[in-house]
């Protein structure tokens, strides 16, 4: 049963199959991206209190859907390489984090250039933005964390177990919204209830969340092969590859 | 599952559970402070401090808005639709600021029930539309605002609906 998980542990299995899987999504990830932010930003009409401002929720929306969803994965990855010993787990992991880091830090700044024209304001401590923003510093911890040890393995496991407790964090950002008064507006973008918006700008913001997606599966995958050579350059399927030529 | 690993997943899954109990358990009796401002319903029950800066949220009553036209000074009214609560400002509003819509004031209660407020911050909901849509809308008789509402179909939770 837990053959599979074992399988897909293996750094030469993931770094053959991956590298089946690159093309497909990047060029997925770059027509998405590239359909999507020509349709958000040239295409979709204006939003009639917000005017042209508002188009920051196609880079913005798909940007926390990512630092949420990524923190998760890491999480996941972190409770596999825990339990099961799977190293590649843990190079996956190692790669998500700055990845994620990013992602926050822009889902915070695009929501802060919108807040100063819809608000009046560029930053308020409610809980959205709050617990937010504690994601953000998780992700430096869990970096941190990962670095601040001499031994790799010490500090895989340190940051490992930051990234599984933070991951409480996430439906307190998620929820938020809900449970608290906040200045923050509940979600417009969700896939199981009836849009907010009208189906010219949903398209868009769709194709830009999928293509977000696709370019953190493409680039954790990529990353994730970097990990591995430099981690099993040693190893003689390693040498076996490099003295084949690239 | 070997013996070791199951171990190692209810240890991990035991203090998983356990930080999200003193969490929720933190957030939850920090409930008061965490929410953003206090509903005219709050504050007419008397929960607010009274001159100390806090934060109120509501709607801008339809009419209410009344500007003096040799200076800044405005005055309007917030209400959640059960209480209302009377707001005096003097400065330049955000550009969303409008009746009908959801604002955050910062400001101090003085001992009649007015708020004093420094400062004004528009909230937007979350629906967004063209403005042909709008004004379709508006021209049919009904205010963008009724197409809000019932995008959200039956959920109506309180103070989330600002």
């Amino acid at each position: 049963m837990w053959a599979f998980i074992h399988k897909f542990g293996s750094p030469k299995w993931f770094y053959g199959i991956s590298a089946r899987l690159l093309p497909w999504c990047w060029s997925l990830a770059v027509m998405l991206i590239l359909v999507g932010s020509v349709w958000g930003l040239a295409f979709a009409p204006a939003d009639y209190q917000q005017g042209d401002s508002f188009r920051i929720i196609y880079v913005h929306v798909p940007a926390a859907f990512l630092a949420q969803s990524i923190f998760v994965s890491m999480a996941v990855a972190a409770l596999v390489f825990m339990v099961w010993k799977i190293k590649v787990a843990d190079m996956a992991a190692a790669v998500m984090a700055p990845l994620g880091a990013t992602m926050t830090f822009v889902a915070l700044f695009t929501g802060s250039v919108w807040g100063m024209p819809t608000w009046g304001t560029w930053w308020i401590w409610d809980a959205r933005l709050t617990s937010m923003l504690i994601l953000l510093f998780l992700y430096v911890g869990v970096i941190a964390l990962r670095g601040a040890f001499t031994s790799r393995d010490s500090g895989a496991r340190a940051a490992s177990v930051l990234s599984m407790v933070g991951v409480i964090n996430i439906p307190v950002i998620k929820y938020s919204v809900d449970w608290w008064y906040t200045l923050h507006q509940p979600a417009s973008f969700s896939i199981t209830s009836r849009p907010s918006m009208p189906v010219e700008m949903w398209w868009p913001l769709l194709l830009m969340v999928l293509g977000f997606y696709a370019f953190f599966i493409a680039i954790t995958l990529m990353r994730t092969r970097n990990e591995i050579l430099r981690r099993e350059a040693g190893k003689h399927w390693v040498r076996e590859l490099a003295a084949g030529g690239a | 599952m070997h013996p070791k690993r199951k171990q190692k997943l209810f240890i991990i899954l035991g203090l998983v559970t356990l930080s999200a109990m003193a969490i929720g358990l933190t957030l939850y009796a920090l409930r008061s402070n965490i929410n953003l401002f206090f509903s005219p319903v709050q504050i007419a029950a008397g929960e607010a401090p009274v001159q100390r800066t806090l934060r109120a949220g509501g709607m801008v009553k339809e009419g209410s808005v009344a500007r003096d036209p040799e200076s800044l000074d405005v005055g309007f009214v917030i209400t959640d639709y059960v209480e209302d609560l009377e707001v005096r400002y003097s400065g330049i509003l955000p550009d969303l600021f409008r009746e009908g819509q959801g604002v955050v004031v910062v400001g101090q209660l003085d001992g009649k029930g007015h708020l004093m407020a420094s400062e004004v911050l528009a909230k937007h909901d979350e629906n967004y539309m063209p403005s042909e849509v709008a004004d379709a809308l508006e021209a049919a008789g009904y205010s963008p605002a009724d197409y809000g509402d019932a995008a959200k179909n039956t959920e109506s939770a309180g103070g989330a609906t600002y």
